[in-house]
């Protein structure tokens, strides 16, 4: 093809809008959405109800705002796994606030506080001392928790205003909750500043190469302690609403969540080593996941059994492609 | 166009590639060449960049499937199908930037993936030390084999590779620009090993951009361009001006532009820079549309005094101003926008941000300019691409191609165009035609010039004398992170710089 080494003009992409469309990573995923929607559908009377379909989502709407938030932190290269943990402390912050007297205003800023408190922990840690963050958020993890089982032990924080229910009971409109519209909006936020900003561009610099990124004048750890301050955040938004669902706080509140909301953006297909992948990604991921779980709530599977289902559902999507382009390599040979 | 030697020896090659194809998405990288290797023999493998030398290397290597031709050894077909299978096949390769491990012994580094087993199926370390200790000796590595690598120099380096590529017993040693970071003394020691391997009977490939290493070393050359074979023969049955007719396609003398040398006023100046261990004292102007070089020695603390004018280490001591105003520059992001820009030595790691499109490289630094209130717009970033992609005559299949898939010449056309797109008025160029072809060199000399006439103040840390001579208005030698000399461009001689950059006193009377 030497008419590519001797033209001037170099067309701007190699393939149509469609094209990468069709071959992207989303749309498989999606394909495999449609295809549990549609085996859900069958096993089970129940599932196409709109009201079942509605309490569904609480599978996957509080982990979702939290996935998206890790995935920017995924791409550049970092990883928080004290998430958990934090809703943990947000919420035992919140109950002891409570106890005092506070009402709803003050709840929700106490736990938007203390989520931006722990993320900047943990980016104080990771961009100022330069340390590695899974050692870094492992450590956090058992920390931030760890306050919450000194505080109440044993016990739980129950009584929280009725006002404060709204977070995580309410309906905004017919079968559609607060959670849902909280998830569509900072899904939507994410997607923009991911895709659509100077500061998303930097961010997949930042994983492609961070040595790259720096000598290009980007400001790397500034950008890195954004996105843990973001993820912390996010958790603490996530505790506001997990909180208000439960009505009550326990130190075990929102257990091993750490774990799903990686699964939910590595499936969503974002490179665990950093460097790629799309917040549509992790939307559909989200609703992979929560559609599995609900799917086999509605046949009385067992949540221990469901763990499974989940485990071979990442690493099958994952799979998946990579057997696929083997496939394709040996029958060219 | 092909150029067929008389071979006379009916010596059959070890290794001979017919018809060769690789194709990637967009691009054909190699079509239908031929290569053969000769036991006891050197080969060396010329071309520009985007010949498809190191293509051929990686499928000899195992490392690219072919899409076309036949691999023979010894006249037997064969497909490899992993790296394994090429080593199984007596095929090592002493690659560019060689591939060890830092945190291992020179004897765990040699003989890793094949140390010597005992009765247990555990590694016989004693047996591994000593088998390494006598390669070393062989070749006269002046280290013991217990030695961690990371404690060695790059030189040292190359030669546990090369240890390596003896132990495993090859047949065939492929070299990739082995001598691009060496030392004239530690070059002369790497022939010195070529002439071993030559004697012990292995088929030798060279790749080489110098002139003078090809004549001095190789017995016979293969011409690749652009993917495509264009004649092999005998190195003594060729001249070398023949060569690089056959290499560029057109007669290519190494001339250096006639520059105008229209120098304007003081744009930077640099006062007392420091540095704890890197460097000293390094005060300096440079003018408007002036490019000023900096010579010296691997080690002298130029690359480490750049680094910290850009912001990327922190200097003790000193002050710049830009157009007679104080800077403190602590970041990479203060340079750029104080109009200080760098173009890296380390393409790989600092240079281009592999994984990300051209476009996206071209423009990361100048988002600001290309976006509206922190949202980005694409067709103000192509646009910017595609104008600075021309101005550098970039070869790529679209402007959505990953960096990584383009020569290391095309790369370093991006992170220029990526630089220049921040419209700077202080461009600084580490070593920017290091490894790269004479085609891609004397255009990337043009180009420069063509800045400077344009006002664009130009500083560029070369090691090649000739590059230096004809490039500068003014010359900075370093030595021990010192400045030894400041020449202007009438006192540049070869000698004066060697003696300065070397810290030879000068001639006297007697010795001269």
């Amino acid at each position: 093809m030497t008419d590519a080494t001797t033209a001037r003009n170099i067309p701007d992409r190699m393939n149509s809008r469609a094209v990468r469309i069709f071959k992207s990573w989303e749309a498989l995923l999606l394909a495999v959405a449609i295809t549990i929607f549609v085996v859900n559908s069958f096993a089970s009377p129940y599932f196409l109800d709109a009201w079942n379909l509605s309490d569904a989502t609480f599978n996957f709407t509080e982990k979702a705002m939290i996935a998206f938030a890790m995935a920017l932190l995924i791409i550049a290269g970092e990883i928080d796994l004290s998430v958990a943990s934090i809703i943990a402390l947000a919420s035992t912050a919140m109950g002891l606030a409570m106890q005092h007297g506070a009402g709803t205003p003050e709840l929700v800023t106490i736990g938007l506080i203390v989520g931006l408190l722990c993320g900047a922990f943990n980016g104080f840690f990771v961009t100022v001392l330069g340390l590695p963050s899974i050692v870094v958020t492992i450590g956090t993890m058992s920390l931030f928790r760890g306050i919450s089982y000194i505080i109440l032990g044993d016990d739980s924080f129950r009584g929280y205003p009725s006002s404060f229910a709204w977070f995580g009971q309410g309906y905004i409109y017919w079968v559609f909750t607060v959670e849902m519209l909280f998830f569509v909006i900072i899904a939507v936020a994410y997607a923009v500043l991911l895709h659509k900003t100077n500061f998303g561009r930097a961010v997949y610099a930042i994983g492609n190469n961070p040595t790259g990124a720096m000598f290009s004048g980007i400001r790397v750890q500034r950008i890195k302690f954004i996105l843990f301050l973001l993820t912390g955040l996010m958790s603490g938004i996530a505790a506001i609403c997990l909180t208000s669902r439960l009505g009550s706080t326990r130190p075990s509140i929102a257990s091993g969540m750490e774990l799903e909301v990686v699964t939910m953006v590595v499936l969503g297909g974002v490179n665990i080593l950093g460097g790629s992948g799309t917040i549509p990604g992790v939307v559909i991921a989200a609703f992979v996941m929560g559609l599995v779980t609900f799917g086999l709530g509605l046949l009385n599977v067992p949540g221990l059994v469901m763990s499974i289902f989940i485990g071979l559902l990442l690493i099958g999507v994952i799979a998946l492609p990579r057997l696929w382009t083997m496939a394709a390599e040996r029958r060219k040979e | 166009m092909t150029h067929s030697a008389a071979i006379a020896q009916d010596v059959t090659p070890v290794v001979s590639m017919d018809m060769i194809t690789k194709t990637f998405p967009g691009v054909r990288a190699l079509d239908q060449v031929k290569l053969d290797l000769y036991p006891g023999q050197v080969t060396a493998l010329v071309g520009e960049n985007g010949a498809g030398k190191s293509t051929t290397v990686k499928i000899l290597t195992g490392i690219y499937r072919t899409n076309g031709g036949t691999i023979r050894i010894d006249g037997n077909p064969v497909t490899f199908a992993s790296p394994n299978d090429a080593a199984n096949a007596g095929i090592t390769a002493i690659h560019q930037e060689t591939v060890l491990f830092d945190e291992l012994s020179v004897a765990e580094n040699i003989y890793i993936g094949h140390a010597p087993r005992n009765s247990f199926g555990l590694i016989d370390t004693a047996r591994m030390h000593s088998n390494a200790a006598s390669l070393l000796a062989e070749i006269g590595a002046p280290f013991s084999s217990h030695t961690q690598l990371s404690d060695l120099g790059i030189a040292n380096k190359h030669l546990v590779a090369i240890a390596r590529a003896l132990s495993v017993d090859a047949r065939v040693v492929i070299m990739d620009e082995p001598t691009a970071a060496l030392s004239h003394k530690e070059i002369e020691e790497l022939y010195d090993l070529v002439d071993t391997l030559k004697a012990q009977g292995k088929a030798i490939l060279f790749i080489s951009h110098k002139f003078d290493e090809i004549f001095r070393i190789a017995d016979r050359y293969t011409v690749f361009r652009d993917g495509g074979f264009v004649g092999d023969g005998l190195i003594a049955d060729i001249s070398e001006n023949d060569l690089v007719t056959m290499m560029v396609g057109r007669s290519v003398e190494q001339i250096f532009p006639d520059r105008t040398h229209n120098v304007g006023d003081e744009v930077l100046k640099v006062v007392g820079y420091a540095h704890p261990t890197e460097f000293a004292d390094i005060s300096f102007t440079l003018k408007r549309g002036e490019i000023l070089g900096f010579y010296g020695l691997v080690g002298a603390g130029r690359s480490e005094f750049m680094q910290a004018l850009f912001g990327i280490t922190k200097p003790s001591k000193g002050v710049c101003q830009m157009n007679g105003d104080l800077k403190i520059i602590r970041s990479p992001a203060q340079a750029v926008e104080n109009g200080i820009v760098y173009v890296p030595e380390d393409r790989g790691k600092q240079g281009a941000i592999i994984g990300l499109p051209i476009f996206q490289n071209i423009t990361l630094p100048s988002l600001g300019r290309t976006s509206k209130n922190g949202l980005l717009k694409l067709a103000e970033e192509f646009k910017l691409a595609r104008e600075y992609s021309q101005r550098l005559d970039l070869r790529a299949a679209s402007l959505d191609q990953d960096i990584g898939n383009l020569s290391g010449g095309n790369q370093q056309k991006v992170v220029i165009a990526k630089w220049l797109a921040t419209q700077p008025q202080v461009i600084i160029l580490d070593e920017p035609t290091k490894g790269i072809d004479i085609g891609s060199k004397a255009a990337v000399h043009d180009f420069m010039a063509e800045l400077a006439a344009q006002g664009l103040s130009v500083i560029m840390i070369s090691s090649e004398i000739p590059e230096i001579i004809g490039m500068s208005d003014r010359v900075i030698v370093m030595r021990d992170g010192l400045i030894a000399a400041e020449l202007p461009r009438e006192e540049l001689t070869p000698e004066t710089l060697v003696r300065h950059a070397a810290g030879i006193s000068q001639p006297t009377e007697g010795a001269a």
